[in-house]
């Protein structure tokens, strides 16, 4: 079980307007994340990374606490390793596929695995700036996987998957994040995206 | 023409090269990370040699190093250096005055890195110092690469400083643009032009060098 209760200012064009998000987030669930552009989406990803810090908020995972403003407790995403598949992808422009995934994990059987998920294994040796939207997005997925993290947070991470592709793709996600028990969050605008995928969803407002 | 003078400059430019790649790399990545008003003045004084005067340069480090001073004194006690008509000195003098061409390419390359590069290796348990050689450093070869050529460049063409702080002593501080100017003061125009077809190829060797290598670059070398 994921908890967090979070407070945090954010800029945006309309002035500055308070981001306040109070949710649960049950073991192993998948839940979809929407509500209207520049309402704080990305950022709430960020903050459950640590990548961001609200100016107040507690985030407790299965248990432990990663985040207390008022006990001064704030684990770097060092020391939370959430698989975190970015909107821009965040791919490393100097790795190949496969240093991609050998930069997340030593497991050379969970990375032939990996490739052959993401239907990525004739492209190993490719770099990020020689691949297709679609093979990017996977790539990026398949890298926050490597680490066989407890939460995986994705943002925006269907995009640029066809239909198929997609449907595919999803069948394989529950199968692997069923094994590493991974609670699984994801932004998403169209619901049709991620259908059979989340099973839960939580709309986030501005100044809620 | 000796090839003494040339030797020193190419020994000075080396020098301060691998000098600035070793203290103007972290400072670039200290500058690149968003920060207080301080470091924009620190910023704003690295930048000082860019725009300063060779001699104006000069001339306070000549006043800062010389044995009367409170920093020359204590080098000379303690470590028994002198910092002004030696090669020491000049080493330090050129580090101060190419620091800018060192710090800048490779700030303004790693601030244009999108901030999710380095926030996914984070988020991948990778520490600032692994997230910085093995993700940031590599994406940012070829500004690196222009920014130790331009540096070399600047420091084998640097004037002003020099003579300020080195004089022109044989072997130890009359580099090659010190010589070009000195053999023009005697009317020795034959040599001085030798000195300067010199500089002037090893230079266009270098920039070339760094055209062929940024070739690929959407942007151009110099930007």
């Amino acid at each position: 079980m994921i908890e967090a209760a979070i407070y945090k200012k954010i800029k945006t064009y309309r002035g500055t307007i308070p981001l306040v998000i109070e949710a649960q987030f049950p073991a192993q669930s998948v839940t979809r994340i929407y509500g209207p552009s520049g309402s704080g989406k990305t950022t709430f990803l960020k903050i459950l990374a640590g990548l961001i810090t609200p100016e107040k908020g507690v985030i407790t995972v299965n248990d432990r606490c990663w985040l207390d403003t008022v006990r001064k407790i704030n684990l770097s995403p060092q020391e939370r390793k959430v698989g975190f598949v970015f909107q821009d992808y965040a791919l490393f422009p100097n790795m190949t596929v496969e240093g991609h995934l050998r930069y997340a994990t030593q497991d050379m059987a969970l990375i032939d695995r990996l490739l052959l998920i993401g239907k990525m294994e004739s492209f190993r040796k490719q770099k990020p700036a020689h691949l297709s939207g679609g093979q990017q997005q996977r790539l990026a997925i398949l890298r926050a996987l490597a680490q066989k993290p407890g939460l995986l947070v994705l943002d925006e991470a269907f995009s640029a998957l066809d239909d198929e592709l997609r449907e595919e793709l999803i069948t394989e996600l529950k199968i692997i994040l069923k094994e590493f028990k991974t609670t699984t969050i994801i932004v998403s605008h169209h619901l049709q995206e991620t259908a059979g995928f989340a099973d839960r969803a939580l709309k986030i407002e501005q100044g809620i | 023409m000796e090839w003494m003078p040339i030797w020193l400059s190419l020994k000075l430019a080396a020098y301060t090269t691998v000098i600035l790649l070793m203290i103007g790399v972290p400072l670039a990545y200290w500058l690149s990370r968003r920060g207080s008003l301080g470091k924009v003045v620190i910023e704003a004084l690295l930048t000082m040699p860019l725009v300063l005067p060779p001699s104006v340069l000069g001339f306070y480090l000549l006043l800062t190093f010389s044995p009367h001073s409170i920093l020359g004194s204590l080098l000379l006690k303690y470590f028994n250096l002198s910092l002004v008509f030696s090669f020491e000195g000049l080493v330090v003098a050129s580090v101060i005055y190419s620091l800018p061409f060192m710090v800048s390419p490779v700030k303004s390359a790693l601030a244009h890195l999108p901030a999710s590069l380095a926030q996914a290796s984070y988020t991948m348990g990778k520490s600032r110092l692994e997230t910085f050689y093995r993700v940031l450093l590599p994406n940012i070869k070829a500004s690196l690469w222009t920014a130790t050529v331009l540096t070399f460049a600047h420091t084998l063409g640097e004037f002003g400083v020099v003579l300020m702080i080195g004089g022109k002593l044989e072997g130890v501080t009359r580099v090659a643009s010190i010589a070009i100017y000195d053999a023009v003061d005697n009317n020795q125009y034959h040599e001085a032009n030798q000195y300067a077809m010199v500089l002037f190829a090893i230079t266009f060797v270098i920039v070339i060098l760094v055209f062929i290598f940024n070739r690929n670059s959407v942007r151009g070398p110099l930007e």
